[in-house]
C-alpha cells in the first residue's frame, strides 16, 4: 500500500476536519482581500469605457462573478448534501449546510445588481423573463433549504430531508444557465462561453475572471468558518470538542 | 479624471456604487455574523465544562 493514497473518508470525521478548515481559512481570506483588491482596482482603474453602456457597465464585473457564484454553489451544496445522504458522513451534510446562506447571499446579490443594471440600461428594475425568473427561484430554493432544516430538530433528519429538496432543487441550474438560449430573453446571451469565443475586451474579461476568483476564495473561507461553527454546535457534548475548550480560539 | 467624476460615473454612479457598496457591504456583515455566532457557541462550551467541572 502506497502512503501517498490519502485516505479521504479520515476528513469525514468532525474532529480532523474541524483544525484542517481552521488552517486553510487564514489563506483563503488572504487570496480574497488581495484577488478582490486587485480586482476593484482593475474594475473602476483600468477597464476602459464602454462604447454603448458608457460607466454604467462596470456592474458586470460584481454582477457576473455573483451570478455564476450562485449557480456553483448550489451545484457543490447539491453534491454535499448527496454525499451525506449516500455515504451517511456528517461533514458532508454540515458543509451543505454552511454552504447555503453564502449562496443565498451571492443569488441577492447577482439579483440585485441585476436590477440596478436593468434600471438604466433596459428601463425597467424587473422584468418575469425567464432569466431572472429562474435566479429568483434559485433564491427560493436557498431560503426553502435553510428554512426547512432549521424547522426540523433533529439534525440528521433535517439533514435528509434538506438533501432531497437540494437535489431536486437541482434540475433549476441548466434552466437558468440556458434560459437565455431556450426562451426569447430580455436578458443578454453569455459573455463568456465554454467554446473560448468571448464578446468581450480582453480587459474586462481578465478584470471579471479576477473578480470571480476573488468571490470563489471569499466564499471558501466563510463556508470554512461556519462549518467550523456547525461542527461546535453540533458535537458540543463530545469530548474531543471539551478537550479543544481553551485551545478553541 | 476628478474625484467628483469618479463618483458621478458619467451618470452611473447611483447603479454602479450602489452595485458594488451593497456587495461589499454584505460581504463584511457575513464573517462578522459568524465571529458571533462562534464566540457564542465558545461561550456555551466553556459553560458546559465549567458546569461538567463543578459536578466532580
Amino acid at each position: 500500500m502506497s502512503s501517498r493514497i490519502v485516505n479521504w473518508f479520515k476528513f469525514s470525521s468532525p474532529a480532523t476536519f474541524y483544525p484542517l478548515a481552521g488552517r486553510l481559512i487564514p489563506w483563503f481570506t488572504a487570496a480574497a482581500v488581495i484577488l478582490l483588491g486587485v480586482g476593484l482596482y482593475m474594475s473602476f482603474f483600468v477597464a476602459p469605457t464602454d462604447y454603448k453602456q458608457g460607466e454604467g457597465y462596470r456592474i458586470i464585473f460584481v454582477h457576473v462573478g455573483t451570478a455564476w457564484m450562485s449557480m456553483f454553489i448550489y451545484v457543490v451544496m447539491a453534491a454535499w448534501a448527496g454525499l451525506g445522504l449516500v455515504f451517511n458522513t456528517r461533514v458532508s451534510a454540515m458543509m451543505a449546510t454552511a454552504l447555503a446562506p453564502t449562496g443565498a447571499m451571492f443569488t441577492f446579490v447577482a439579483l440585485w445588481t441585476g436590477a440596478l443594471w436593468g434600471k438604466p440600461m433596459w428601463g425597467t428594475w424587473w422584468v418575469w423573463d425567464a432569466r431572472l425568473t429562474s435566479e429568483l427561484i434559485l433564491l427560493f430554493l436557498y431560503l426553502g433549504f435553510i428554512a426547512l432544516q432549521s424547522a426540523i430538530d433533529d439534525p440528521r433528519r433535517a439533514d435528509r430531508a434538506g438533501a432531497i429538496l437540494a437535489l431536486v432543487g437541482v434540475v433549476n441550474i441548466p434552466i437558468i444557465y440556458y434560459s437565455v438560449q431556450w426562451w426569447n430573453t430580455l436578458h443578454q446571451g453569455a459573455s463568456v462561453t465554454v467554446s473560448g469565443q468571448s464578446s468581450m475586451e480582453i480587459v474586462m474579461l481578465w478584470t471579471m475572471l479576477i473578480m470571480t476568483l476573488g468571490f470563489w476564495a471569499y466564499a471558501i473561507a466563510v463556508v470554512l468558518a461556519r462549518v467550523r461553527c456547525i461542527i461546535l454546535e453540533r458535537e458540543r457534548d463530545t469530548t474531543w470538542v471539551s478537550e479543544l475548550e481553551g485551545g478553541a480560539r | 479624471m476628478s474625484v467628483a467624476e469618479f463618483f458621478h460615473m458619467g451618470g452611473y454612479g447611483f447603479y454602479v456604487w450602489g452595485s458594488f457598496g451593497v456587495t461589499l457591504l454584505l460581504m463584511i456583515i457575513e464573517p462578522i455574523l459568524l465571529k458571533g455566532r462562534r464566540r457564542a457557541i465558545q461561550k456555551r462550551i466553556a459553560r458546559m465544562a465549567r458546569v461538567s467541572v463543578g459536578e466532580r
